[in-house]
């Protein structure tokens, strides 16, 4: 009974029918991750792990294994996402992790979504100025004055006369 | 060419060690005259930690909100952390989370009114901390409390806890989270002096949009540095804290109440 | 006093199984509430941010404490060896087993991420008086477990008192802590208090021993089993005290409060005006939960009547769900005083009553929870020997004297007569 249930299993597989292997996307940008494919295929998770609680409860900003940096380089647009409009790392990350019957739980709170520029200039374009006496900063002329002196001084490098 | 009245103030003569403190600290802070500083706000930065080092605890982060440049209808702060931390509502008042709200005053007895701001007063002993069962909530190093949302179980503990009411816990489903504040569905959280910002050298959300769009009202910065703003501050005026009286030496401080 | 037989009971009438389909009904109800809450988060429940803690917190409180309460029966025999109690000793280590799984899996369930129920048992925060209730909770089983081993093997008897000492001591610890989650909370007058601790402990009594006799009633009476009124007297007057000694620790508790200045606002609340809290303070809690039982308890009529006894026990059941609510909710409806003396308002509901409306998901899951711990003991009871074949007097009271025996007189003098 084992033998013909065995049998058939290796047969099957054989034919192709068997679960299709993961085919996670291609990086959006980037030659080569931060670690042989090999390395992080087995150990992402751990470094993961390990570099949140460092980044979170001790403040350790810039390490390697970023989470942000993750989905930088390999967040791509797919048909099933959005009409493929947005790039996320659900193209890359959930195939494997489909496969494996791993279940993540990162996604619930981190965004997946690539992030886009960072704007300069003020962080509040749309809020509108509430204050509507006199603006508290840089209208007052003679402090301007004041501070275009300095800067032409500090330019020039030597005290004014 | 500068004034005389302001040629004082200019002298001693800038030698090369004020030129580079001058332009290097990014923080234009001048003298006019005794007493009087003018700060620029927008380039006003605090102190920018070296990438691979740990928050220290010879800092300790302070928020000083003077109540009374504050106005009742006055929501800058409020809008501007919703706009920096992505915890827009779904019209559901009760259930939505509010990292930041402003409380308004009247005085029982005299009627006099005051509006201030309130959010996680980042207190030196947290009782949300005390309580969590699983340390998802902390307290960094520098002073600052957050919520570590990858261990938080959700139990609303640390809500009950709050003498503040600071806390919120997210009833609903989180779509589109801004990338350097995750949030989620089933876990605690509050407000975190935008400890992304911190990190990077800036201010928070809600200082940066009172000092641009408001009346200055706020006033962030390291509490052990005598030379920080809000130390000076804090040293000239008489300042009170949120239920001193619970002994949790709280980092946000306030004036006019 | 004759020999204890314990028996399964034999379980295989329709009522019986019935009753079970009732209860898993029950349990299917809160499962499907318990993913109804997870699948679109616990804004479709009533709790909300200002009422963190709702109708599932007041349910497991109450099955946890009355939990601690049920062992009391077992303690008094093994502990403080009251012959009386002994046969009870294997139902009242059950049924508090039962009640603290049933308390325990609404508690687990209504969490916001109960799918890291993991980590809260692997990461600890051991300043959190929590994090000791998890040591203090899932070691009741292990202690009870053992106990009740001690008492149901032969061999084992010996160990008995040891053990029975050992889970007293555990249960006591447990509901200190369960009490101390309040007490700790400096945040609210209505909690931070030291008498929190001591009055959860008399509350457990109080209850536990209430739940206890009504399984007993109804254990006995399905099963045909005899019941005598030794026992049920006993049980009764226990009640009686230990309803006495809630309403002590409740007196004690106000008063105290009262002489606070900073806590005559919530005071006021509770005891005044503070509409359905005041109702089910004073109609619930103190009045049917309270002083009628006691009525009804110690009444040399009604305390002979077993219906009576039975409805004081469910009295006091209600009056305990009215207790937890007014402190559980109660004491969130009350505002947090962050300036005390100004009037507050802001978009975040500050300065003003927070109302609360219990969803059907949360009522469902609580109830889940009590039929989650009826279901265990009624299907223990088929699968061990948990309950004596019988409760007599005769059989079980030490004191027991056999009536007069005035119809042996006569029977003798008949067949004298006859011969």
């Amino acid at each position: 009974m084992l033998a013909v249930l065995l049998g058939g299993a290796s047969a099957s597989v054989a034919a192709g029918d068997g679960v299709p292997l993961p085919n996670p996307a291609k990086a959006f940008k980037g030659q080569q991750c931060i670690e042989p494919v090999g390395t992080m295929r087995r150990l992402h998770g751990e470094y993961l792990i390990h570099q949140r609680d460092e980044t979170l409860r001790q403040g350790i900003r810039g390490k390697k294994y970023s989470l942000r940096q993750c989905i930088a380089c390999h967040a791509t647009t797919s048909p099933d996402v959005e009409n493929g409009t947005v790039r996320t790392i659900q193209p890359f990350c959930a195939e494997c992790h489909a496969y494996a019957a791993v279940t993540i739980d990162c996604f619930s709170c981190h965004t997946g979504k690539a992030e886009d520029d960072v704007k300069t200039g003020s962080a509040y374009p749309d809020i509108p100025s509430h204050n509507k006496r006199k603006p508290w900063a840089g209208k007052d002329s003679s402090a301007v004055a004041l501070l275009d002196s300095l800067k032409a001084e500090l330019d020039k490098g030597s005290p004014s006369p | 060419m500068t004034s005389p009245s302001n040629k004082k103030a200019v002298t001693p003569p800038i030698d090369a060690a004020r030129r580079n403190l001058l332009k290097g600290a990014g923080a234009l802070t001048v003298t006019l005259a005794a007493g009087v500083t003018l700060i620029s706000p927008a380039r006003a930065q605090i102190m920018v930690r070296k990438s691979g080092q740990p928050a220290s605890s010879d800092i300790r982060w302070g928020l000083l909100i003077d109540a009374n440049k504050c106005t009742v209808d006055c929501e800058v702060c409020v809008v501007a952390c919703r706009t920096e931390n992505g915890w827009e509502g779904h019209g559901r008042p009760e259930t939505d989370p509010q990292w930041i709200r402003k409380v308004n005053l009247k005085d029982k007895k005299t009627g006099v009114r005051v509006s201030l701001p309130v959010m996680c007063q980042h207190c030196e002993t947290p009782p949300c901390v005390d309580v969590c069962p699983t340390g998802a909530s902390m307290k960094r190093a520098d002073g600052i409390v957050l919520v570590d949302k990858h261990i938080c179980i959700g139990c609303r503990y640390c809500m009950m806890a709050c003498p503040y009411k600071a806390r919120s816990f997210v009833h609903e489903d989180v779509t589109n989270q801004k990338p350097y504040q995750p949030r989620g569905k089933g876990t605690v959280e509050a407000c975190t002096f935008c400890v992304h910002r911190v990190d990077a050298g800036r201010i928070p959300a809600c200082v940066e949009a009172c000092t641009e769009k408001a009346y200055g009202a706020l006033t962030f910065g390291d509490l052990n540095d005598p030379s920080s703003e809000i130390s000076k501050q804090v040293s000239r005026y008489v300042t009170t804290r949120i239920r001193a009286d619970l002994g949790l030496e709280p980092g946000v401080i306030y004036r006019g109440i | 006093m004759k020999k204890i037989v314990y028996r399964e009971i034999e379980g295989s009438s329709a009522g019986f199984y019935s009753l079970l389909a009732w209860f898993g009904l029950f349990i299917i109800a809160a499962g499907a509430a318990t993913l109804y809450m997870e699948e679109y988060g616990h804004y479709v429940t009533g709790m909300t941010n200002q009422i963190v803690w709702g109708m599932p917190h007041v349910f497991a409180v109450f099955l946890i404490v009355a939990a601690s309460g049920a062992l009391n029966v077992a303690s008094i025999s093994s502990v403080f060896g009251r012959k009386i109690y002994k046969p009870l000793g294997r139902l009242s280590a059950l049924l508090a087993i039962a009640l603290l799984a049933g308390g325990l899996a609404v508690l687990v369930l209504d969490l916001g991420r109960n799918d890291r129920l993991i980590i809260a048992m692997t990461k600890y925060n051991f300043k959190s008086i929590f994090a000791w209730n998890i040591y203090l909770y899932s070691g009741f089983f292990v202690v009870v477990g053992i106990y009740l081993w001690m008492m149901m093997e032969r061999k084992m008897n010996r160990f008995t008192r040891v053990a029975g000492l050992f889970a007293f001591i555990w249960r006591l610890s447990l509901t200190t802590g369960t009490g101390s989650i309040f007490g700790f909370l400096v945040a609210r007058e209505a909690y931070d208090s030291a008498i929190m601790a001591p009055m959860f402990i008399v509350m457990s009594f109080s209850f536990g021993l209430a739940i206890f006799i009504l399984v007993l009633m109804a254990a006995y009476g399905w099963t045909g089993r005899p019941l005598g009124d030794a026992v049920i007297k006993r049980l009764k007057n226990l009640l009686g005290v230990f309803v006495a000694g809630v309403l002590y620790f409740v007196t004690v508790q106000h008063l105290t409060n009262l002489y606070a200045a900073g806590n005559q606002g919530v005071e006021r609340f509770i005891l005044l005006d503070g509409g359905i809290f005041t109702s089910l303070f004073w109609v619930g809690q103190v009045f049917l939960g309270g002083l009628v039982p006691l009525v009804l308890v110690f009444h040399p009529v009604t305390g002979a009547m077993r219906q009576y006894v039975a409805l004081a026990a469910a009295l006091v059941i209600l009056g305990g769900f009215a207790q937890i609510y007014v402190i559980i909710i109660g004491g969130q409806a009350y505002p947090l005083e962050l300036f005390p003396g100004m009037e507050v308002t802001s978009s975040f509901f500050d300065g003003q009553i927070n109302s609360y409306t219990p969803s059907l998901a949360e009522i469902a899951l609580g109830l889940g929870g009590v039929a989650l711990a009826l279901a265990l003991v009624t299907f223990a009871a088929k699968v061990l020997p948990f309950l004596p074949m019988s409760l007599a007097d005769a059989d079980i009271d030490p004191h027991y004297m056999k009536p007069e025996p005035e119809a042996e007189m006569n029977e003798v003098e008949g067949t004298e007569k006859a011969a």
